[in-house]
């Protein structure tokens, strides 16, 4: 039997082998591509390549009125895009000044709190599906098909939702929307006792899971990690419960923190904010109040169909707004919110006319993703597939 | 809700811990300042500001020990042109904090902060890519969004949104 070096080999010399993974692969999530630099079985290097899915939302930003741009952030992170909706409209929101009515704003938190569910759902299937447990993505996509259709109830889509529009929400929610919503509530906690009992005491599960991709806090901070990645690796931060917006202060949540920085780690912070998520449904749809869902600004929401149909003043206000859009006094807004991935920040800058002069998005993925070279290093190829499940990127997001 | 007026007077606005830490420390690198909604933008002399980063990194009070987020906008046809943007958390303290450097658009070129937070790494190429602002010291410029073959940078705003034809 031929003897294996015992150490492993400095990147870059002659022993190393470099072996392309991506970007048609099943386990990266979409078109991200790793050049792997390995000796044996061993992962010497890794250098993502992104821009695959480069299609300059952000310069299509600047050619739009304000409005038009709601669309266009459900495309970027499009497992999420409730929460894009609502980066962008809060940032809106904030140079407009524009106070939003209570209801919206309960609103916005429960449709929040079922996208970041929905998220949460479609990583945990393809994450354990990654690891070799199939049963747990049909039991996810499961419940993830009920989220989907209380997206497709209040929208009409089920994932370019578009639903928030800035001053408050596109429609009412339907009727009999909060007990379908109540019902799924009160049914999803026993669900994730179903995934759990699946996955977390699993040996198998364990030990492709257990001290994998370590990050340390200090790696996480300093490579730019954000939301259940940097959480796991004992960083105690969530934007919701730390700057507070749409009305987050109402509500009671604890923000799941490990220390151990593996995989496993980010796995039981994320199943633990699917528990505390349903439990921010269940206090949004008990504290649901009465009230109008658009704020009171003529100039900038577009009046109701049945007002403009017969009030001369709601349709100069709604041909305006379509054929000219509005204008927002200059100035610019950096808007965080906490995605499911992390820390999501739209930097919209206005220079007083109905186009945004600029729009960033700073994507959790593409934060993220730096820290992916640093947890493979010294680990085995196929841990690499862990370590892109465990950061839960989504390449929208990144490539925007 | 009515905006309130913006303040850009630095005697004003000491008390916010990274101006009040930057004025301490050197107060010639501060060209301006801005407190509008609630958000509070220090423009940075262009030299120095790796070193002004370092600072409040390493800030005892409250370290900002985050960098959320770089970009830039392209302020054409105006000149200084561009503005590259540090938008800074301190997770400790849950301030934060925009730094602006403003840079001449004939050859934009300023210094990388990836000594400072190694996450800077592609944020700097990404603006790279799509504006075409150098950063030296940076370990690998290289285009990351575009293919490596593109010419022009298409973020620029005398960058058609249809792109050449």
């Amino acid at each position: 039997m031929a003897q294996f070096p015992a150490t492993v080999a400095e990147p870059g010399q002659d022993s190393t082998l470099v072996l392309n993974m991506g970007p048609q692969h099943p386990s990266t999530h979409g078109v991200l591509r790793l050049v792997l630099e390995i000796d044996g079985e061993t992962v010497v290097r890794v250098k993502p390549e992104i821009g695959f899915l480069h299609t300059g939302i952000e310069k299509t930003c600047e050619a739009k009125f304000y409005q038009q741009v709601v669309p266009l952030t459900d495309r970027i992170d499009y497992l999420c895009p409730l929460t894009n909706n609502l980066a962008y409209c809060l940032a809106v929101e904030k140079l407009l000044g524009l106070e939003i009515p209570p209801k919206a704003q309960w609103m916005r938190v429960l449709m929040n709190e079922l996208t970041r569910i929905n998220s949460h759902l479609v990583w945990l299937g393809t994450h354990a599906m990654d690891l070799g447990a199939m049963t747990v993505f049909l039991y996810c996509f499961r419940e993830r098909e009920d989220v989907l259709r209380f997206f497709e109830m209040v929208s009409g889509q089920r994932m370019m939702t578009s639903y928030f529009r800035i001053g408050g929400l596109a429609l009412e929610p339907p009727l009999g929307f909060f007990e379908k919503v109540k019902k799924f509530a009160d049914r999803f906690p026993g669900n994730v006792d179903e995934y759990e009992g699946l996955l977390t005491g699993n040996p198998i599960f364990m030990m492709r899971t257990k001290g994998v991709a370590h990050l340390s806090a200090e790696d996480a901070i300093a490579l730019g990690a954000c939301g259940p990645t940097l959480r796991g690796s004992g960083i105690d931060i969530d934007l919701r419960r730390d700057a507070p917006y749409s009305g987050y202060e109402n509500f009671k949540f604890n923000v799941p923190v490990r220390t151990e920085g593996d995989v496993f780690a980010r796995y039981l912070c994320r199943v633990q904010e699917l528990r505390e998520s349903i439990g921010m449904v269940q206090q949004a749809l008990a504290g649901m109040p009465e009230g109008p869902v658009k704020a009171d600004a003529p100039k900038v929401v577009l009046p109701d169909r049945e007002k403009m149909k017969t009030q001369m003043e709601a349709l100069i206000y709604h041909f305006k707004i379509i054929t000219e859009g509005f204008t927002v006094p200059a100035g610019e807004v950096y808007q965080a919110i906490e995605s499911p991935r992390g820390e999501m920040g739209y930097y919209v800058v206005s220079d007083g006319t109905a186009k945004p002069y600029r729009v960033h998005m700073r994507g959790p993925s593409y934060a993220n993703l730096q820290t992916l070279a640093k947890m493979c290093e010294g680990q085995l190829i196929a841990d690499v597939v862990a370590a892109i499940g465990s950061i839960d990127v989504v390449l929208g997001d990144i490539d925007r | 809700m009515a905006l309130a007026p913006a303040i850009t007077d630095i005697e004003q606005l000491k008390a916010h811990p990274a101006l009040g830490r930057l004025v301490g420390w050197n107060a010639s690198v501060v060209q301006a300042v801005k407190f509008d909604r609630e958000e509070l933008t220090i423009w940075i002399e262009k030299d120095a500001i790796r070193e002004v980063c370092a600072i409040l990194r390493d800030s005892p009070d409250c370290p900002f020990n985050y960098l959320c987020d770089l970009t830039c906008v392209d302020w054409y046809p105006s000149e200084p042109r561009f503005e590259v943007v540090y938008h800074l958390l301190s997770i400790a303290k849950k301030e934060r904090v925009r730094l602006k450097v403003r840079l001449d658009g004939s050859s934009p070129a300023i210094e990388s902060v990836t000594s400072v937070w190694p996450s800077a790494n592609h944020y700097e190429r990404e603006v790279f890519d799509l504006f075409g602002v150098r950063f030296s010291g940076h370990p690998n410029l290289t285009r990351i969004m575009m293919p490596d073959d593109w010419e022009g940078h298409p973020l620029r705003k005398d960058y058609p949104v249809e792109g050449y034809r």
